[in-house]
Order: structure tokens, then sequence, then C-alpha cells
């Protein structure tokens, strides 16, 4: 058996215990109760969906890096579909979100698959940028022309172009490796960023509403500076004892848990002003018991391009 | 369920069945249409879905919302000038949706629209129908309904006549594009309306229109 294949193994079996044990837990507490409660119900359906993610992505690891390109591109387009649902666009755009939809996202994915990196880190931010509001121009209609483009945009940004640096990740690799191939052991990295980031939101979601006081957005959202700080400290801890999945030492891999549960919290503010901006409670009903693909992954959507760039300059500076 | 349909051939059947699985796949892949039962439940009563027309996919989604079972006994009424046109749409809508083929050119039909309509009926189907008659293009929320929903209602007042919007449908393919636009479709489905005693011809069309309206998301078409 491989070193990869192996920790792939040990990675499922931990996060499979740990499942098991939320399920046992919840079950427990439903048995206990002489009605359903609607909040185990919502614990468990989410438990459930939780246990399809993680049988979903250890299959694609399984299967390789094609597959796990596949996986991210299936949530890009829902996630896409989610906020172009409510977004500002009109007739006169249809031709650049269909362009959006079946050129740029596949585009995009496939430049990761191949390990194109300059390619995509440029091609939405430069080439897109210029030419969707082209298309959208030629059609000859101004009107609320800014707010159109800049909401086109930003749902490329979000939902293709900083989503797809989560299965980038599997290209890096260390320095030190040369030209040898990688491993593809930095497959395990998505695990990695996955994992804390999640980990950091739901300890600040059940230890914020206790522990915490103060609001960092108080009409907004009910997250505090205090559960967000026991959010990170969880995602730092988290970090240092899967540091051996990664690259990094055990320090450098708790900082970096850190940091992107800080980015992920960051995100998850800015896209619950967008929801409220729209009156959305849910971006859609697609993962039950979480909502939608934009509700479930938003944290890691945002946490994922600074984890990746970070990485990659940490390598180069050390 | 009927005995004057022709019963076609098996291959012919399976190929309409897997046709129809394709459709909901389909519409599935590019809407995530999904059903919101806020007046009613998904039960085996004999019904029939009124809902708004903005484009020819209207059918075809509250069609792939329907479970199963129900989709097995729930017709569309469509006119027969579009679904005759060649034969792959004869094909789909004949032996896919086994659509309840009315001709709307009064002047030109030799049949009664509600005879084929109560047939369908009285052999247990449930219906679709679109009461405007025609797709709604223009900028008003509906249009004026058609007789055909008061008719059913005087008819058959043990069948459940049940509101059902099409919500963001016109968003994925509005008039004149021919891509259709991944965006998230609701199926929303209201509850009954009854026929009441005194009730005349044009009170009822126009409170059955305001029920269908009510149902609209706000900010959504």
């Amino acid at each position: 058996m491989s070193p990869m294949l192996r920790d792939i193994g040990y990675l499922a079996l931990g996060v499979s215990a740990v499942l098991l044990a939320l399920t046992i837990f919840g079950d427990r507490l439903r048995a206990r109760r002489h009605k359903p409660d609607p909040a185990i119900e919502v614990f468990m359906t989410r438990v459930d969906s939780w246990w399809a993610m993680v049988i979903l992505f250890t299959l694609a690891l399984l299967v390789g890096q094609l597959a796990v390109v596949l996986l991210f591109a299936i949530a890009s387009f829902a996630a896409l579909r989610e906020f172009y649902t409510y977004s500002a666009h009109s007739k006169a755009d249809h031709l650049s979100l269909a362009l959006a939809f079946y050129i740029i996202l596949p585009a995009q994915f496939l430049f990761i698959a191949f390990d194109m990196t300059r390619l995509f880190a440029v091609f939405i931010p430069v080439y897109i940028f210029l030419l969707l509001p082209f298309v959208s121009v030629l059609r000859g209609s101004t009107d609320k022309f800014l707010n159109r483009v800049s909401e086109t945009q930003w749902g490329l940004m979000i939902c293709v172009f900083y989503l797809s640096h989560i299965p980038a990740l599997m290209w890096l690799h260390l320095p030190q490796d040369g030209l040898q191939q990688p491993s593809g052991r930095s497959m395990l990295l998505i695990a990695f960023l996955v994992l804390v980031v999640q980990t950091g939101d739901l300890v600040d979601f059940y230890m914020g509403r206790r522990v915490g006081r103060k609001r960092i957005v108080p009409d907004l959202s009910p997250k505090t500076w205090a559960g967000v700080a026991w959010g990170v400290a969880a995602a730092a801890l988290l970090g240092l004892a899967l540091s051996w999945i990664t690259p990094f030492g055990p320090l450098a891999a708790a900082g970096m848990a850190a940091l992107a549960s800080i980015c992920g919290q960051a995100g998850n503010l800015i896209l619950r002003a967008i929801k409220r901006d729209r009156g959305l409670r849910d971006w859609s009903h697609l993962i039950p018991g979480q909502g939608g693909f934009l509700d479930q992954l938003d944290s890691v959507i945002f946490a994922a391009p600074a984890f990746f760039h970070l990485t990659r300059l940490w390598w180069l500076t050390t | 369920m009927t005995q004057s349909r022709p019963r076609h051939s098996y291959p012919r059947r399976l190929a309409a069945r897997i046709v129809g699985q394709a459709i909901v796949l389909f519409a599935r892949a590019i809407t995530a249409v999904h059903a919101d039962w806020r007046g009613v439940g998904p039960s085996a009563k004999q019904r029939v879905y009124f809902a708004n027309h903005v484009s020819n996919a209207d059918m075809p989604m509250i069609w792939s919302v329907l479970p199963h079972h129900l989709r097995l006994r729930t017709r569309p009424v469509a006119a027969s000038d579009y679904w005759l046109k060649n034969g792959i749409r004869a094909f789909a809508g004949a032996e896919v949706f086994r659509a309840v083929l009315v001709d709307r050119r009064p002047d030109e039909r030799t049949d009664d629209p509600m005879k084929a309509i109560t047939d369908a009926l009285e052999d247990g189907a449930s219906l679709i129908i679109f009461p405007e008659g025609l797709r709604n293009q223009g900028p008003e929320l509906l249009k004026p309904f058609k007789s055909g929903l008061y008719n059913i209602a005087k008819a058959r007042p043990d069948v459940e006549l049940v509101p059902t919007w099409i919500a963001n449908l016109s968003a994925v393919m509005p008039k004149g594009e021919v891509i259709p636009l991944p965006q998230m479709v609701r199926v929303i489905f209201g509850a009954p309306v009854q026929l009441g005693e005194a009730e005349s011809r044009g009170e009822f069309l126009s409170r059955a229109a305001t029920e269908l309206a009510t149902l609209r998301p706000e900010g959504q078409s």
C-alpha cells in the first residue's frame, strides 16, 4: 500500500469516527425525546449531509486528480447558478451568463486539471473581466450596466475563480521535489483546508452563542469576537493534529489553519451581507439541512486563494 | 387508463419512458427545479393544476417535480397545432407526456375541446392546464384566464383545482434566446380554489388568477 493510500485511509477513518460519534449522539438525543424535536432533526440532517460529502470526497481522492477536479467543477456550477439566480442581470446579459456557465467555468477547471497554473490565475480576473462586459455591451442596453457587469464578474470571481483554488491545491509541491512529478500527496491539502475551515466554523457556531458578548456585525450575524477566536483556535489545534498530512511542520500547519479559518469567517460575513441584501435566508435547498452549495462552501471558498498563495510564498522563502 | 388511446408497441413505450426520464434529468441539471407544496401536499387525489405560462418549458417543469407515481396519472392539456407540427413533437406530446391535445383555433376545429378534457377527467387522470391560453410575454403578471377552468370547476366540483406558480423560469430562456441559462426554478403549489355557489364565471376566473398570482415569490418573476 502506498503511503498516500494509507494516509487517505487514516483520514477517512478518523473523520468517519467523528461522524459516527455525532450520529450516535444525535440518535440518543432523539430517543430520549417523546416528540420529534426540530433542532435535533436539523442536526441529524446536517450529519447525514456530512456523511454524504465525506464519502463522495474520499471516493474522488481514491479515483484521482481528475475526479477531484470534476467534483469541484460540479460544485462550482451549482454555486454559480445559485449566485446568478439572484444577481442583477437582464435579457441583454443572456449570452454573457451562458458563456460563464458553459465555456468559462469548464475552461477554468480544465486549466486546473492540466496544471496550467499561470493561465488559471489570470484567465478570469484579466481576460474575462474584459470579455464579458464587452459581450453584454454589444446588445446595446445600458440600463443598470455597471450593476449588471459587476455582479456578473463577482459571481465568477467567487463561484469559479476562488472556488477553483481548492482543487488547485493538489498541484502545489515542495521546491525540493525539484522537477519530479508531484506525488499527488498535495491532494491531501484539500482535505486539510476543508477540515480545518469547517471545524473552525462549527466551533464558532456552537461556542459563539455561549461565550461571546460583543457581536462583530450586530444586525447581520450572531458571530461574536469570542466565538471567532474559539473557532480559529480550534482550527489551529486541528491543523496541528493534522500536520502529518501536510508538507508543513506542526507549528506552521497550526498557523496556516488559523489563517485559513480567519479568511473563511470573513468570507462567511461577506456572503451573508449579500444574502441579506437580496432577502435570502439560504441560497437554495440543494444540500439537506445546510441550504445551498454556497451556504455550505462559503468559508472554504474564501479561504482557498489565500491558503494557496501563502503556501507557495512560504515554500519560496524557506 | 383509457380505451380510446392506441396502445403502442413495447419499444415505443420504452423509448417514451427513457425520453421522459431524460427530460426530467435535463430539467434538474439546468434549473435544479423543486416543488414547494405550500397549500397542498403531493397526493393521489384527482386534481387540475393550473399554472402561469411564460415558456414552452412550463409544462415539463411541473411534470418533472411531480413524484413519479403522480406523474404517471397526470396529463397536460396542450395545443394540438403545436404538438402535432412534426413527428418529434407528436411523439413527445402524445407518448412521452401523454398530453390531452385540444385545438385552440375556434374557427378551424371540429371537436369540442371541453369534451377531450372532461373525457380525460372521467378516466381518472389529473391534468395540467394553462388558463392564460397563449404564452404570456408581456409585462403583466397574468393574462386574463380563458373559460376552461370555470367549465371544469362547474362540471367536476369534486376535482381539486390547484394554483401552480412556476417561478423564475422566464430567466432560463427569455423570448428569442436559444441557450437555456442555468437558473434555480421553483414550482409552488397553492391551496385549491373552489367555485362558490353564486359565483359568476368572471368572478371565479379573476379570483383564481389572484390566488395564483399571490404565490409568486417577491422580487422574482
